[in-house]
């Protein structure tokens, strides 16, 4: 939400909200901490997008904290288990706002290969609200690279979100994000 | 060598305001709040610059690039993380001691600064240059430790509890020899007094070539004391989440963050002071070999932290007490068989 928006529609005329908003938009946009948690075997590609060959740290992203309470992200990689979704919503509700959620891979996504199992939560956004969908079994870490960049457009600028065409499509805008 | 720029600078300042004010007490307390508040500036400004630092130098270890997207070269990284930080929701989780929880990222900063007005930054550009500065410095220094326990204590947490109880008992395993570590040093200089420890070595011989041992010694405890990784059993991630600070969010968790680089710097400035001679040497002025000695002993630093696995509490507790203190004790002993012989030729 804007912060335009919060402003009571009878001082609409009398406050100003000018750039600050902007600047602050800006440094959560190039500052998103993700809390180190992995589910499954997308989990690997994550830490492979901070190591050396990929280099998440080239945009500021590669300070993973350990613990929920300092970190803004919430990369959900992996197979989301009935078992494991208490926590992990305990998780995303002990970090502080303003916080996002990525969900990486077919499984977050939609259950993935695991969709017809009793146990296993089918997509992340049964019980998350989730930001960016990285699909992918799992994605590359160009991919993950990408997402994070979309989720750091639309924290910059959420009026595009609700753009039908908008920067969403990502077909067209498949350039991998190189050094 | 009679003054370095440092205090020229103040003087010329003073002698401004002498001329305007023509009051000594009020220009004497203009001066003191200057003072005052370069050091602060100075402070929380490189505490700042030394987030990008660590991030560039740990990128330098492990062969990445670091951050360059974020302004020229990414030099607004750490602005972004700043201005992030404040803004994030300030989470006070329910059944914290409140009073004590939110002193304490507060009061931590104290000790750190504090300690900085025992650095002599260049010839006379010390804020206390008082008879006991060593002693004074290291009972400053070591009070953070108490804040790491009201930190972690107060948060009602486990893992904060753990980090916390930690942080004492390695305070008292690297504290002592630490301190017996700096004895060497004080045996030589006669003075406890840091101005004078950086005239000795000025006129005579730096002290890593007198006291090499004592200067392992030194380094390998100021890595426990600003809880980085070879010995980081107040956060250790691995183990115990963020310990002392898990509950810690926003800024405050920012302060706590801040408080270990000004450490860093305290650190880095501290082991130029005693083992690299201080502001002095040849040619340059004192306050640029000051800087260009401290930043290289930053830079060991930074890469001792992404070098060196970190190791379990016991190992390092054990490695304290059974071999640095020993060893510590042996150089005080050979420092004073040292003196005796010397004096005896």
């Amino acid at each position: 939400m804007e912060i335009v928006d919060i402003v009571p529609p009878i001082l609409k005329n009398n406050v100003a909200v000018v750039t600050v908003d902007k600047l602050f938009k800006w440094a959560r946009g190039n500052s998103i901490w993700p809390l180190s948690s992995g589910l499954a075997c997308c989990a690997i590609e994550m830490m492979s997008t901070a190591a050396a060959r990929f280099d998440l740290s080239r945009f500021g992203y590669e300070v993973f904290r350990a613990g929920p309470r300092q970190s803004d992200l919430l990369i959900v990689a992996g197979t989301l288990t009935w078992k494991m979704a208490p926590p992990l919503v305990r998780l995303y509700e002990e970090m502080p706002e303003p916080k996002y959620v990525i969900a990486m891979g077919s499984c977050a996504i939609g259950g993935g290969p695991f969709a017809d199992s009793y146990s296993v939560v089918k997509g992340i956004d049964e019980v998350l609200p989730v930001d960016v969908y990285i699909p992918g079994c799992p994605p590359r870490p160009e991919a993950l690279i990408d997402g994070m960049l979309k989720l750091k457009e639309k924290i910059m600028h959420p009026e595009r979100v609700n753009e039908k065409t908008g920067t969403g499509n990502n077909e067209e805008k498949t350039e991998a994000v190189t050094a | 060598m009679d003054n370095g720029i440092v205090m020229t600078v103040a003087n010329l300042i003073r002698d401004i305001l002498m001329l305007v004010l023509g009051n000594e007490f009020i220009v004497s307390l203009i001066m003191k709040f200057i003072g005052i508040g370069a050091l602060l500036g100075a402070i929380s400004g490189a505490a700042i610059a030394f987030t990008y630092t660590e991030r560039k130098v740990c990128a330098f270890v492990q062969v990445r690039l670091g951050p360059n997207r974020v302004g020229p070269m990414g030099l607004l990284q750490p602005i972004a993380d700043m201005l992030k930080l404040m803004t994030k929701e300030d989470i006070i989780p329910n059944g914290v001691d409140r009073v004590v929880w939110a002193l304490a990222p507060i009061l931590l900063f104290v000790p750190s600064a504090l300690a900085y007005a025992f650095f002599p930054f260049d010839d006379g550009a010390i804020f206390a240059d008082v008879n006991v500065g060593i002693f004074l410095l290291i009972a400053i220094s070591s009070q953070s430790v108490l804040t790491f326990l009201m930190g972690g204590y107060a948060s009602n947490s486990k893992y904060g509890m753990i980090g916390a109880m930690r942080a004492v008992a390695t305070s008292l395993a690297y504290e002592a020899p630490m301190v017996f570590s700096l004895l060497g040093i004080v045996m030589l200089t006669g003075s406890l007094r840091m101005s004078d420890i950086v005239t000795v070595q000025g006129d005579n011989v730096w002290f890593i070539v007198l006291q090499p041992i004592a200067f392992l010694i030194y380094i390998t405890t100021c890595m426990a004391e600003t809880n980085r990784t070879p010995f980081d059993f107040v956060e250790c991630e691995s183990e115990i989440v963020a310990g002392a600070f898990t509950e810690y969010s926003g800024m405050r968790w920012a302060l706590f963050f801040l408080a270990e680089y000004a450490n860093l710097l305290s650190i880095s400035v501290l082991t130029t002071t005693f083992f690299l001679g201080g502001w002095t040497g040849p040619v340059l002025p004192g306050f640029v070999w000051f800087w260009i000695k401290t930043l290289l002993m930053l830079f060991v630093f930074l890469w001792f932290r992404w070098t060196f696995p970190r190791v379990r509490i016991d190992q390092m507790m054990s490695f304290c007490w059974k071999v640095l203190l020993p060893l510590a004790l042996v150089n005080v002993l050979l420092t004073g068989v040292g003196i005796y012989i010397y004096r005896w030729m």
